[in-house]
């Protein structure tokens, strides 16, 4: 997924006419290819003017990789597209013709190459094509649905375990498949559910090696919950990196540039083994791919290190640390004295608000729900209470009993969704949703680096199934649930994650300033234009 | 790299004395096997590639010679000598070798057999950037008759006292009964953090730590410390609620290869993240400490440590069932006529003649077994040689020996290289290092097979029995109690 997308990038910047910086040899080997073809086809050289806008859009959908089709993922593209064609259709007017040439060979190549794999997989094409049929009848979007999502699948779960196979090192599968764990409701089959008490490290050779050990110690503090919460995940994930990039050496007779990503592909499988990657960490991944692919060759290795260590570092200070100091001032002009802010959880940002806001003198209460499993809500108590604000504390069941005195609820966000979907703890869309009945204020805060390209509108699609057992509680000394598996018509289910539509959120404050929900696609193509 | 392992070899055995007189402790014969093979083979099926030996001589000797160990243990073994004469403690032993430690490190003892699942105890030290993260087990009952064991059991055994946190995984209070004088003191610091302690005591130390490379340092500056587990695993616990901040505290909590810059970006991880270890207070993780200690308990599995001859036989018996090697060895010529036991296991290149029967017994290397020999719950190390007609009863017999002709043995214990006379009647004979000594035998055979009879199902009553002087009186009452038990249960 993190590779169509970045490829997506790349082919934008060719449709905008901006100049590589390098052609690698694929280019130069598809240009090659397509100046035959070129030759070969003149007459259809008619057909394309007409369909120049749509070849547009989908000479950006082209290159995404060719793999098996799924028409859910084709309405992500669509819209950043639409907002991304206008631009580069505006931009240049000559280049049209040379842009329109590309459009229409990539156009082509594609086709060949989908008859190719509609040879293998004749169903899925037929019925994925028609949906596509309105953009562009020779562009067939291919968009790979994400592995994580399809386990009730047992094609995508034997390309898994081939993908886990291929990254072999020494005739060594370097990524245990983890197994799933009890059984899990039908709705949410397609997910993962992992135990806690098979850790990921139990095939994992003891005095890591293959895998190096800081990425192996991180794994762990995901799948235990030692390190959790978006931004934590995030800057976890970078401080691991550097180490990993301070360890490598290049081998010879290969370059930095390309074998470090390779490199780095078996722990990023071994990372969402262990627990499935946030949105944030994706886009933190991909940026750290780009970077390193955008090494110079000439480059030393010294140099190269230095150099991604510091924009790995510029990466932090810019969307993790500055960025919270930004949404906290605006959000500071959001609190007046005598507010009554409720929020949910231990949202990272929101406690950093909250304080920031209450060293400003400012007068205000807060009042902090809380749901089981997790419970993270006492721990965002202790941190408002040591700092010295007046808390209360609610469990979730309490909340349309606690709502007539909060003037306003503010969110912490695990990812936001190009359709302007807040995605975040299992829990807020409740909590909007009985805020907008007693018309009070919900303010969501996120960085900018969270806003993914994805699209949601309901909670069953793409989650997180945590551990079951944690359901379990012991009081007396008594567990009820203790064989819980023992009975059939009994089903644990933990979920993690869901999402709130941009009806119930008033307002999302992000580092670029104040935005309404539905702007998210905005800057999301701002975003991209830049890169 | 992340580990390295540091097997701990050169300890004399000084609670076994018979045995070890003769033979280096690591080249004890457990199920036809070194002693010094289980740890390595634990550590080989991790995925250790490499093992640093701390051992004597003899025993390295034997490292590059022995069949066994040259075939079938695959790592590169880094062998360190060190002098027997000098009396080095594992603390002075990891000083010696500070050298070549460039990771943290995890040290084993040589007379571990366990079946851990050693990630448990890796993945504690990992996920929690710990300082120790330790291995311990409950503490087994022996059940066997130990020969030369004049019925009380454990004179000199001390409990340990270990204090844990609500998880059972944080270390907090970790004492030896030697070291405390009136009672168990504890700090109110450790009760403030942590108010809720679960203290055993049933809990066997298996001599396995992962320590961090710092510990290594400190122990270069302190030449105080000798040994890991007397003086270096009680200072780390105890240190870990220490309020003093100067260098020595701050030196644990440092990684050695991380600049500042790395430390804050963890800092700042840590910060982000809503994860506590405890509630109830207002402190952060870990109430901000650097230096954490840990410790996983062995629920279930095997975990033995042979220090002591009862554990030593305990071990023997167990660990044959484990392998699938064949009981009887290829090499071991048997005679048609005898009658080897299922649950006997016999070495390579023995001769057992015809009508013998060897039950529940382990007979080593080269050894030779005459015609009519009746071996029964014994262990016979290697070299040994047992003439005709004789009959051994829950024994031990050690490398090397003769015993003569006609010889009647229970629960004996002969030395290395010594000889039976033959047609000796010996009832509890314990023959070490040329002296013998004879015991009065009745009461003792009397209770020992009680216990055998009894032991099954009540252990407890076991415990009772073997602490108070053996006694016929006592014992007919208890059997008569017990029975009485057997009644009410069914």
């Amino acid at each position: 997924m993190a590779d169509s997308d970045g490829r997506q990038v790349d082919s934008i910047n060719h449709s905008t006419g901006k100049i590589c910086k390098e052609l690698t040899k694929e280019e130069k080997q598809r240009l090659r290819k397509e100046k035959k073809q070129h030759k070969k086809n003149k007459k259809d050289d008619r057909g394309p003017p007409e369909k120049e806008k749509e070849k547009e859009k989908a000479s950006v959908l082209a290159p995404s990789k060719p793999a098996t089709q799924s028409p859910a993922h084709k309405a992500a593209p669509v819209p950043v597209n639409a907002s991304a064609s206008e631009s580069p259709v505006a931009a240049e007017k000559p280049a049209k013709s040379k842009a329109e040439q590309r459009a229409e060979r990539r156009a082509r190549q594609d086709t060949e190459r989908a008859s190719k794999q509609g040879k293998k997989e004749g169903g899925q094409q037929s019925a994925s094509s028609k949906p596509k049929a309105t953009p562009n009848e020779l562009q067939p979007v291919v968009k790979r649905l994400p592995e994580h999502i399809q386990v009730d699948d047992p094609a995508a779960l034997k390309k898994l375990a081939k993908k886990l196979e291929r990254q072999q090192v020494r005739q060594i599968n370097i990524v245990p498949l983890r197994s799933d764990y009890g059984y899990k409701v039908s709705l949410f089959s397609h997910l993962h559910q992992y135990s806690r008490k098979n850790p990921p490290t139990q095939q994992i050779s003891i005095p890591a090696t293959v895998i190096h050990p800081s990425i192996v110690r991180l794994g762990l503090q995901y799948s235990q919950g030692i390190i959790a919460g978006s931004n934590a995940r995030s800057v976890a994930l970078l401080h691991a990196f550097k180490q990993v990039i301070q360890d490598y050496s290049t081998p010879p007779n290969e370059e930095l540039s390309r074998d470090l990503v390779n490199k780095l592909s078996p722990y990023i499988s071994f990372l969402s083994q262990c627990r499935p990657l946030s949105a944030s960490m994706g886009n933190a991944i991909k940026h750290i791919k780009k970077e390193i692919s955008n090494i110079p060759s000439q480059c030393k290795e010294e140099e190269a290190k230095r150099r991604l260590q510091e924009c790995i570092d510029s990466y932090i200070n810019e969307k993790i640390i500055l960025a919270s100091e930004a949404i906290s001032k605006y959000a500071i002009e959001k609190i007046s004295d005598g507010d009554v802010i409720l929020v949910y959880g231990c949202s990272s940002l929101v406690n950093h608000i909250l304080c920031e806001a209450f060293e400003k003198q400012r007068k205000f209460r807060v009042i902090v729900v809380d749901s089981r499993p997790r419970l993270e809500g006492r721990e965002a108590l202790r941190r408002l209470v040591k700092k010295g604000i007046r808390c209360t504390y609610v469990l979730i069941s309490a909340l349309s009993y606690i709502l007539p005195e909060v003037s306003k609820v503010f969110l912490g966000a695990h990812a936001l969704l190009a359709n302007g979907y807040v995605m975040s703890r299992v829990g807020t869309s409740q909590i909007a949703l009985v805020a907008k009945a007693y018309n009070v204020p919900v303010l969501v805060c996120c960085e900018t680096y969270k806003f993914c390209e994805r699209v949601q509108t309901d909670s069953f699609v793409s989650n997180e199934l945590d551990d079951p057992d944690d359901l379990i509680v012991t009081r007396n000394g008594k567990t009820h649930l203790e064989n819980w598996q023992t009975v059939k018509s009994l089903g644990l289910l933990n979920l993690v994650y869901d999402v709130t539509p941009p009806d119930f959120v008033d307002l999302v404050i992000t580092d670029l300033g104040m935005i309404p929900c539905t702007s998210v696609p905005v800057v999301l193509r701002v975003k991209n234009v830049d890169q | 790299m992340e580990l390295q392992a540091v097997l701990m070899a050169a300890g004399g055995g000084s609670r076994m004395m018979d045995l070890t007189y003769n033979t280096p402790k690591p080249l004890l014969p457990v199920g036809n096997r070194p002693l010094i093979w289980y740890p390595l083979n634990l550590l080989e099926r991790v995925g250790f590639e490499e093992v640093i030996v701390i051992t004597t001589k003899e025993v390295q000797k034997a490292l590059s010679t022995d069949q066994r160990l040259k075939t079938d243990v695959k790592m590169r073994l880094d062998v360190v000598c060190i002098q027997e004469e000098t009396d080095m403690g594992t603390a002075d032993a990891l000083r010696h070798i500070q050298q070549k430690i460039k990771t943290d490190i995890l040290v084993v003892s040589c007379d571990l057999i366990t079946d851990v699942a050693l990630h448990e105890v890796v993945d504690l030290f990992r996920a929690h950037n710990a300082t120790l993260s330790m291995l311990m087990s409950k503490v087994h009952e022996f059940t066997e008759t130990v020969p030369g064991q004049k019925g009380k059991k454990k004179a000199g055994e001390q409990r340990d006292f270990v204090g844990m946190d609500v998880t059972g995984k944080r270390l907090l209070f970790m004492a030896n009964e030697a070291d405390l004088e009136e009672g168990l003191v504890l700090r109110k610091s450790i009760m403030h953090k942590h108010p809720r302690m679960l203290i055993k005591t049933g809990l066997l130390d298996a001599h396995l730590y992962c320590l961090k490379r710092s510990v290594v340092d400190f122990l270069v500056h302190n030449k105080s410390v000798t040994s890991i587990r007397g003086e270096l695993v009680p200072y780390l616990v105890r240190k870990q609620f220490s309020k003093s901040l100067n260098s020595k505290n701050r030196m644990f909590g440092v990684h050695n290869k991380c600049t500042s810059k790395d430390e804050a970006l963890l800092q700042l991880a840590r910060e982000r993240s809503c994860w506590n270890d405890h509630r109830g207070d207002m402190s952060e993780a870990y109430h901000g400490g650097k230096l954490r200690c840990y410790v996983h308990i062995m629920e279930e599995g095997m975990c033995y440590r042979v220090n002591m001859l009862a554990a030593y036989i305990e071990a023997n018996r167990v660990v044959p069932k484990l392998f699938e090697d064949p009981p009887i060895h290829p090499t071991a010529v048997v005679s048609e006529r005898s009658l080897v036991g299922s649950d006997s296991i016999i070495g390579p290149f023995c001769q057992i003649s015809g009508k013998t029967s060897i039950k529940r017994s382990n007979v080593g290397t080269s050894s030779t077994i005459k015609e009519k020999v009746k071996i029964t719950n014994s262990i016979i190390m290697n070299g040994v040689t047992i003439e005709e007609g004789c009959n051994i009863q829950g024994s031990v017999i050690c490398n090397n020996a003769v015993i003569g002709r006609g010889a009647d043995m229970k629960y004996c214990l002969v030395g290395s290289g010594q000889r039976i006379e033959p047609e000796g009647e010996n009832d509890v004979v314990q023959r070490s290092a040329g002296y013998t000594t004879r015991t009065k035998t009745h009461t003792l055979q009397f209770c020992s097979s009680a216990v055998f009879v009894l032991n099954p199902a009540f252990c407890v009553c076991v415990c009772v029995h073997s602490h108070a002087h053996v006694c016929l009186f006592v014992c007919v009452i208890l059997c008569v109690y017990v029975r009485f038990n057997v009644l009410i249960a069914y």
